[in-house]
């Protein structure tokens, strides 16, 4: 009884922040829409926005990954590694065709995954420092395989980057069926909530006898699996292979993203369809002030901002 | 009445069959070692290596070869040295590659108005990112990792910004102090090789001799014990990030000295190095204890292994990064284990 | 002789928290000198009482008077400097710093130069601790000691700073019994330089052993307070406890009904020889179906331990535990989950229940693999297996998809019992299943566990609630100090046998010994 009453007065003003929260996202990309819309000539167009879907799809793909790390309140660093490592190694084995290059992509990406995995989860490694180690070595390590940006000359390749459905590009339907499968993980699977659990307390996911470790280590291999999708999927739409730069500050843009999109940093839940307004709203914002001549410097500043506003205002979030 | 207080026997707490003396004894002994393998791991490392590749390579124990690795370690040192006190507090800072770069920018921009603006510019405005990479931490309570890749991106924006999108490159003129300071020798070796001298034995003294360094340790240690006992939390974590960010505009200003101009391209991956550096000379991520000595130690052994690569012709020098990638895994691995097992005696 | 001015007097403290009166109109002085027992169960309002000492929180009501000045403290730091410092049970310093940085930080000796003067330092650090019977390097990080000499520099620390109260909370709870002597000389070479002590302890031998003067504290107010040799154990005891001596059992005070009686069949749960360093020593405890077996003790002696270490939660350094006849291995907790062990946490905030998902997830969460079919939830078998038993426990949530961190203590605890009873366990640990919550939600449970043990679960009853498990248990095993000190079976399971063997008597002895500590 007591607890009730002393509820209702501060509920309104949670009440709104639970919305921005969860809303917030949407009602940013919306504005942003319509801001385009009155302010930028041509933004209305079929092409501008198949340019900016095609270009935010491996942004989503990265983010759906991470969104599922930090929903266990750890982090991932190296997807950006990952999916230069995914780039040489599609460069490297593209020779014996599309399929057999894109399984030892899948094998590199899980032996990454797993090495996160099992730092964070057996040895005890914060999630920051493991992937800390393998975003500098898994770098160095797709440049082993392959110093210099190379140009791919494959058909399939060519297709999977360029090729559309029924004027929907490859890349988008991609990112879209991912997306979907990411959140029915999330909803519909044992995974999904022993994931969540074990995100909002570890503690007492442990003492419900939950298979943490494995379940932890499923999540990395998932996350590294994805940013090596989006890593092939980048190759395939420049029709070259490029590990210098591909994927860097990736894990930057992914995790703005995802919490930008409501998924707490502190772990125990993730909004997948926020994640995914939240790299819209990201490249929606960069393709506003490009549109509008000024310049990448600028852009990086904003998105600085916006990381920072984001996380402080998901601050007070999260747990208790 | 005194009668029951002295009649009352003695709390057996678990009627204590582990002998307490010789606990601390059997823990003592490997404590040492392991703090002996903390503390010189990476500089018994670092003297194999070096022997090892002085005896394979004609050409690496050359006046030279070792003059210009200890020149080329120089800045990344000095960057490494700040890194050491944000990870000594727990912290971490991703902002230093983007302050590197931006400190060089703005010394070559300055220099046109002067040595002092030169030098000052970029000690204030990578100070200034600091100070608020450090009221974010601090006060705030946001993530360190979060406000410094923030704070990376940013300072890389106003690095653009000054450079026209990076197409302009500032040149530093000739014979000035600043060139002087960056190009010049003292006594065999580069200034900048001096300077980080000067700096580290600072820095350890900063860190071993003064109240500050024992907060550092103390907030890196345990964050609320350190509270109780009086440890100014906020102010200390504030001051880390700003020394980190000054330290780190300080290099990339000598660099640009170095260099002579300011080179927008610099940078990237360095915070990676300098983390790597200061882990492998002994400093624990997770805070509480570290060396500057050891980031010394760890710079030049980077360095060494990258010099080696470079004379292993066949090498990519890619092979740096899975190097350091390695290493670090290793090290971290080993910390963790290590940190385990002494809870564990 | 007069006696010396007070170095604190506390007039009507209290403090409130939502929902509950934490401490109310509690007194308190200290003398120099003057070693203070402050005992009470859990929620007695001692931990609250220091922390309004220390200033971690601020009263609602009622001053503090520190050395003939009233004081209001903002924070720790503060009510140290003043000179009260706090000795808590962990260690609250610096593990990775040396010994004598420890000592130090803040006050470090400099040299001319401003720089630390560690050699000094490192001198005076090493002569101080000597007073405390601490001879070690002290350029060692801090860790590498025992939790007892660590404490000692606390202790050294505290002192150091020119406290006139220290404050000692458990602080014995992991010395050896040679540390604990060690302590007490302390704690008497403080009384003798005119520090004030309050000591927090459990143990009632220690109480006995340094004390002076006691203070009793149950639900917030203080039930009794003088010299503590006037006080006998047993009354000690029943003060604390809040029950009379001797005292007519009533009946029905708990929904407990004690119509199951255990089968003579073989026990479902055996644990021999559990023994956890510090915490357990040589814990056994077995219960037949049908039987629920109560654990006694005071806080501290053991009993969440012994629950936790069955549960597969603690690591024991030996002890076996059996389910069935079939001996558990691994004493992970998924292994005691599958083979039929469900633990309801003592913390169910932190420990039980999942906070951020729904009431529907929660009741799930240990069952969903059963649940699942290649990884997949079947909605409609979770749906109908937690419509039951929102429906059998009668859960009060909005939906089945409300938050549980919104719910009532009373309801989280039924969410959590619904969560193991979903996995159809063969035995039930209860670590303070009634504690936080309301009566209604109380009776209910407690009627609950009495339906279960006639159902043929085995139950493991752990609760501070004398009558909870005087009339909840069919039996009771009582701990003390972490080891097992008696049993009471059939008629002896009384109120009145319980105390007395928490306090140590054996019943034969009695009336000896009550006469000559009364003399």
């Amino acid at each position: 009884m007591a607890e009730a009453t002393l509820k209702t007065v501060p509920l309104d003003k949670a009440r709104v922040m639970q919305w921005l929260q969860t809303y917030g996202v949407y009602a940013g990309v919306a504005l942003l829409l319509v801001v385009n819309i009155a302010i930028t000539p041509h933004f209305l167009s079929a092409e501008n926005f198949r340019t900016q879907a095609v270009q935010v799809a491996p942004v989503i793909i990265v983010a759906l990954g991470m969104a599922l790390v930090i929903g266990t309140e750890g982090v991932d660093l190296s997807v950006g590694a990952v999916m230069a490592l995914a780039a040489s190694v599609t460069a490297l084995y593209l020779g014996y065709g599309l399929l057999p290059a894109l399984l030892v992509v899948a094998v590199f990406a899980a032996v990454v995954g797993l090495a996160n995995g099992a730092l964070v989860a057996f040895v005890g490694v914060q999630p920051i420092v493991a992937t800390l180690a393998l975003m500098v070595g898994g770098r160095g390590v797709a440049l082993v395989l392959l110093p210099q940006l190379e140009d791919l000359r494959n058909p399939s390749l060519a297709s999977l980057g360029s090729g559309d459905v029924l004027g929907i590009p490859y890349l988008i339907l991609i990112a879209t069926v991912l997306a979907l499968l990411v959140a029915f993980v999330v909803r519909r699977t044992t995974f999904g909530r022993q994931l969540l659990a074990i995100g909002d307390s570890r503690p007492a996911a442990e003492l419900a006898g939950l298979p943490v470790r494995r379940v932890l280590i499923l999540v990395y291999v998932g996350c590294a699996l994805l940013a090596a999708v989006a890593g092939v999927l980048a190759t395939a739409r420049l029709q070259a292979s490029d590990p210098t730069s591909l994927g860097n500050l990736m894990e930057l843009s992914a995790i703005t993203a995802v919490v930008v999109g409501g998924t707490p940093l502190t772990g125990g839940r993730v909004n997948i369809a926020g994640t995914v307004a939240g790299a819209v709203l990201i490249q929606l914002l960069t393709a506003t002030l490009i549109k509008h001549d000024l310049p990448p410097s600028w852009t990086q500043i904003a998105q600085a901002i916006v990381i920072v506003a984001a996380v402080y205002a998901a601050r007070g979030r999260g747990k208790r | 009445m005194t009668a029951t207080k002295t009649d009352a026997p003695v709390a057996p707490a678990g009627d204590g069959k582990q002998a307490a003396a010789t606990e601390p004894v059997g823990s003592a002994r490997s404590e040492r070692l392991s703090a002996l393998v903390q503390q010189h791991g990476a500089l018994a490392v670092l003297v194999v290596v070096s022997l090892v590749a002085s005896f394979s390579f004609d050409s690496f124990a050359t006046g030279d070869n070792v003059g210009n690795m200890a020149t080329s370690s120089a800045f990344l040192a000095i960057v490494a040295l700040g890194m050491t006190f944000v990870i000594i507090t727990g912290g971490i800072d991703l902002s230093v590659g983007s302050l590197f770069a931006l400190g060089g920018v703005l010394a070559a921009w300055g220099s046109r108005h002067g040595t002092l603006v030169a030098l000052l510019l970029p000690l204030v405005v990578c100070g200034a990112i600091g100070v608020v990479n450090g009221l974010l931490v601090a006060r705030s309570r946001l993530a360190p990792f979060i406000v410094t890749l923030a704070a990376m991106l940013g300072a890389r924006g106003l690095m653009l910004a000054l450079t026209d999108e990076g197409a302009n490159t500032y040149l530093i003129g000739k014979g000035s102090f600043l060139a002087e300071l960056g190009q010049g020798t003292t006594l065999g070796l580069g200034n900048p090789v001096w300077i980080t001298l000067a700096l580290f034995v600072a820095g350890a003294v900063v860190l071993r001799r003064t109240r500050f360094g024992q907060h550092v340790y103390a907030v890196g240690g345990n964050e609320d014990a350190a509270a109780l006992m009086g440890a100014p939390v906020a102010r200390t974590k504030i001051l880390v990030y700003t020394l980190s960010g000054v330290l780190a505009g300080l290099a990339g200003a000598l660099n640009a000295a170095w260099l002579a101009s300011g080179v927008t391209i610099l940078g990237n991956g360095m915070e990676l190095d300098a983390i790597a550096a200061v882990v492998i000379g002994g400093t624990l991520l997770t805070g509480g204890l570290g060396y500057v000595s050891g980031s010394l130690v760890g710079v030049l052994l980077l360095r060494v292994i990258q010099n080696v690569i470079n004379q292993v012709g066949s090498l990519d020098s890619s092979y740096q990064q899975v190097v350091s990638g390695a290493f670090l895994a290793l090290v971290v691995i080993a910390q963790t284990w290590l940190g385990r097992r002494r809870q564990l005696l | 002789m007069a006696p010396p001015a007070e170095v604190l007097a506390v007039r009507g403290l209290s403090k409130s928290f939502p929902g509950v009166r934490a401490l109310d109109d509690v007194d308190l002085t200290l003398h120099p000198g003057e070693v203070h027992a402050l005992i009470g169960e859990n929620g007695a309002g001692k931990s609250t009482l220091i922390k309004l000492l220390t200033g971690v929180y601020r009263p609602d009501a009622g001053d503090i008077v520190f050395q003939g000045r009233t004081v209001s403290f903002g924070t720790p730091l503060e009510a140290q400097k003043a000179g009260i410092s706090t000795i808590y049970q962990e260690v609250n310093l610096i593990p990775l710093l040396s010994v004598a940085r420890n000592l130090f930080l803040g006050r470090e000796p400099r040299n001319r130069f401003g720089l630390l003067d560690s050699a000094r330092m490192n001198r005076e650090a090493e002569e101080a601790l000597r007073e405390y019977g601490v001879r070690v390097d002290v350029r060692r990080p801090l860790r590498t000691l025992g939790v007892g000499a660590q404490q000692m520099v606390a202790l050294a620390r505290a002192v150091a700073s020119e406290a006139r109260i220290v404050i000692m909370d458990e602080p014995t709870s992991s010395l050896e019994p040679r540390e604990v002597e060690t302590l007490f000389s302390v704690i008497r070479r403080l009384r003798d330089e005119g520090i004030a002590v309050v000591y927090v302890s459990h143990r009632l031998d220690e109480l006995y052993a340094v004390c002076d003067t006691v203070t009793v504290l149950r639900d917030g107010r203080r039930v009794h307070h003088g010299r503590l040799a006037e006080l006998d154990r047993l009354s000690l005891v029943s003060t604390m406890l809040g029950r009379e001596l001797g005292e007519v059992r009533q009946e029905g005070l708990t929904k407990f009904t004690g119509d199951h009686h255990a089968t003579d069949s073989r026990p479902v749960l055996e644990a021999v020889g559990l023994t956890v360093p510090h915490k357990l020593n040589e814990v056994s405890v077995s219960i037949r179906p049908g039987e629920v077996v109560g654990l006694g003790g005071l806080l501290g002696s053991g009993r969440t331990e012994t629950a936790k270490a069955i549960s597969g939660a603690l690591a024991t350094s030996s002890g076996r535990v059996t389910v069935a006849g079939v001996p558990l291995r691994g004493g992970s907790t998924p292994a005691a989950i599958r083979a039929g062990i469900s633990l309801l946490p003592e913390d169910r905030k932190s420990e039980g229940i999942v906070p951020g998902l729904s009431v529907r997830e929660n009741i799930s969460l240990a069952v969903l693999p059963r649940l699942s079919r290649f990884g997949l939830v079947s909605e409609a078998r979770v749906d109908s297996i937690v419509d039951t038993f929102i429906e059998r426990l009668r859960i009060k949530a909005s939906s089945p998809q409300q938050k549980v961190g919104e719910l009532s203590g009373g309801n989280q605890q039924k969410v959590l019992l619904a969560r193991w009873l979903a996995m159809n366990p063969k035995v039930l640990l209860l670590d303070e299943p009634t504690r936080g919550i309301d009566v209604g939600a109380k009776a209910e449970v407690q009627k609950l566990v009495d339906e279960l043990a006639a159902d043929g679960l085995g139950v493991l009853l752990i609760s501070s609630d004398l009558e909870e498990l005087i009339e909840g248990s069919d039996r009771v095993v009582v701990l003390k100090d972490g080891a097992v000190v008696g049993e009471l079976t059939g008629d002896e399971v009384t109120e009145d046998k319980l105390m007395r063997t928490i306090a140590g008597h054996a019943p034969e002895k009695d009336a000896v010994e009550e006469a000559a500590s009364d003399g």
